[in-house]
């Protein structure tokens, strides 16, 4: 039994655990049935794993661990035999309408569809967390509809605000924290990926499944004053 | 019992060991440039090594003790230290007293000290950590950067002062090839050497790289002879670990700092050693290394030794010697009036 990953060595304090090269739903289903294995039984000496779309990087303490031998361990984990993951539908309010549609216009031009059509596929879609990147709460998400697939900009944009629902290269994100972008932003949520003042502070787990359920400006703005006053405004079901 | 920021360059910064076990919230560790310096001069008090110091950069700083006299260490790059007019070792212990006031310059090398107070730097934690990460505002003094006219106080007062000492550590001194100048770097291969050729290895692991004025706790970049790509400079976005080097499109060495983002885009030729990692930051810009291979093994041998090496810094702390400056031997008003010239002796 083995993983049939490669081990590769990223420093003498960390291992990157490669299943593909390229985004692809067999990589990801084995990053995250690798990171929930090792969430379910931790091995001593392992400090934390960082889960990426085709890759898990696992940081270690030197002190208790030789690369090499932590990659024999990890690699007689049998995946296939665990409890089925406790993964949570979140049901997240997304406003497509001005002013916070900045560039579903442009990005509608860009695909060849009616800015509407743009919103329903980015809204109507399943998605996944995948993982978490640039900023803290910056969430990842796969399961964008192949039709929104687009380019990065070649160069950035003017920063898209917190909660900027954005995509490109075949992915979408829920942005946490203003930030120049290449991507496009289609809509905004009001809900927090990442608030300091909440418990948890970030809600959404690797692994979890996104919903967006779809609001006018006037919702948004009724939402944004519930978050800001730190009430929910997005919800989980099992 | 605290210390008064007077003046200070920018980016100077509050950091304990970093904010871990949330990188995979995209949660950047930031944490100290220099772990090694940031260490001795935690255990030269007595601190826990990770306790919070203020991160100096070359810019410097003067602070002054306010109403009690507060013992700490500094240590970090050969900065030009001074209490009041008294020169003071690169490295060492004090005891700053009321109204006394304490100056940092960046000196013959070093991009970074450190400045550690006993009982650690009080700031509250974010997220456990009172590391400051500016790019997300997070910990340290509300986020930012240190101003004039901060005040930096105790976590905890602890004991009597110490006697005053240097640090002569040896792992603090400047290691370089002084023949060429140039710091020797390990670093381990990989994830990505094989998007490499042999000859784009033997560059990077071989020529000399000069640092470009790109380098700040984010990242530094180098510039030297081309390290082509075997294939494509992209690669799906993955982890990004401390000292990670990665070859952008421009075929050029980033090494990612404290401050790098968790994850990235970019094919990653190799790691810097982390036993290598406080001497990388180190460098300024203009001056040049040479990476050497190693193995992950050899990195790994090499920071325990240093790590079991620094917790020894209580046994590198000889009696501070005064200096004596202009400054100093006129106050203490060695030649003080007019003399007859006669002997000492004489004047009985």
């Amino acid at each position: 039994m083995s993983l049939a990953a490669r081990f590769l060595p990223a420093g003498e304090s960390a291992l990157s655990v490669e299943f593909g090269a390229t985004i692809d739903p067999v990589s990801e289903a084995r990053v995250l049935a690798l990171d929930a294995a090792l969430a379910a039984h931790p091995i001593p000496g392992v400090l934390e794993t960082v889960p990426t779309y085709r890759a898990l990087m696992v940081h270690f303490d030197p002190r208790v661990w030789r690369g090499e031998a932590l990659a024999q361990k990890i690699d007689k984990i049998d995946v296939t035999h665990l409890p089925a993951p406790t993964s949570k539908t979140w049901h997240i309010p997304a406003c497509y309408e001005p002013p916070y549609s900045e560039d579903l216009a442009e990005a509608a031009g860009i695909l060849g569809l009616a800015p509407d059509k743009v919103a329903d596929l980015h809204a109507g879609a399943e998605y996944r967390v995948v993982m978490y990147g640039f900023a803290p709460g910056f969430v990842f998400l796969s399961g964008l509809p192949l039709a929104l697939a687009l380019s990065r900009r070649q160069t950035p944009r003017a920063p898209a605000p917190p909660g900027a629902l954005t995509i490109a290269g075949g992915q979408a994100l829920i942005a946490s924290v203003a930030m120049p972008t290449g991507w496009y932003m289609l809509g905004r949520t009001p809900a927090r990926t990442f608030d300091l003042a909440r418990d948890p502070i970030f809600p959404l787990g690797i692994g979890d499944v996104v919903r967006f359920e779809r609001i006018d400006a006037a919702r948004f703005a009724t939402l944004e004053a519930e978050a800001q006053a730190g009430r929910p405004v997005m919800r989980a079901t099992p | 019992m605290s210390l008064r920021i007077t003046a200070i360059g920018p980016g100077a910064t509050i950091q304990d060991g970093g904010r871990h076990g949330l990188l995979r919230f995209g949660v950047t560790p930031a944490g100290p440039m220099d772990w090694v310096a940031q260490r001795s001069a935690n255990l030269a008090l007595g601190n826990e090594a990770e306790a919070a110091v203020v991160e100096i950069p070359a810019g410097g700083f003067t602070v002054s003790c306010e109403d009690r006299p507060v013992t700490l260490a500094f240590a970090g790059g050969d900065f030009s230290w001074k209490r009041e007019g008294e020169r003071l070792p690169a490295a060492a212990r004090i005891t700053l007293q009321p109204g006394v006031v304490l100056t940092a310059k960046a000196g013959t090398w070093g991009s970074f000290a450190y400045l550690a107070v006993r009982g650690g730097i009080d700031v509250p934690k974010v997220m456990g950590s009172r590391s400051t990460h500016m790019r997300s505002n997070l910990g340290g003094m509300n986020g930012r950067m240190l101003a004039a006219g901060d005040l930096l106080v105790p976590a905890r007062l602890v004991g009597p002062p110490s006697d005053e000492a240097a640090i002569e550590a040896p792992w603090l001194a400047k290691h370089f090839e002084p023949a060429r100048e140039l710091t020797l770097i390990r670093a381990i291969a990989g994830p990505q050497d094989d998007y490499f050729g042999p000859e784009a290895l033997a560059i990077f692991f071989g020529e000399p790289f000069v640092l470009t004025p790109a380098a700040d706790r984010m990242a530094y970049k180098f510039t030297g002879p081309r390290i082509a790509h075997a294939r494509d400079f992209n690669i799906v976005t993955d982890g990004v670990a401390f000292g990670a080097v990665q070859i952008a499109g421009d075929a050029q060495p980033i090494v990612q700092m404290a401050d790098r983002a968790p994850t990235g885009g970019y094919a990653k030729i190799a790691h810097v050693a982390r036993a290598d990692i406080g001497r990388l930051a180190q460098l300024r810009p203009g001056e040049s290394c040479r990476f050497t291979r190693v193995g992950a093994d050899e990195a790994r041998a090499a920071l325990l030794a240093l790590e079991d090496q620094i917790k020894g810094t209580g046994s590198f702390l000889p009696p501070l010697k005064r200096i004596p400056t202009t400054e100093s031997l006129l106050a203490a008003n060695l030649i003080g009036g007019v003399t007859d010239g006669s002997a000492p002796d004489d004047r009985a």
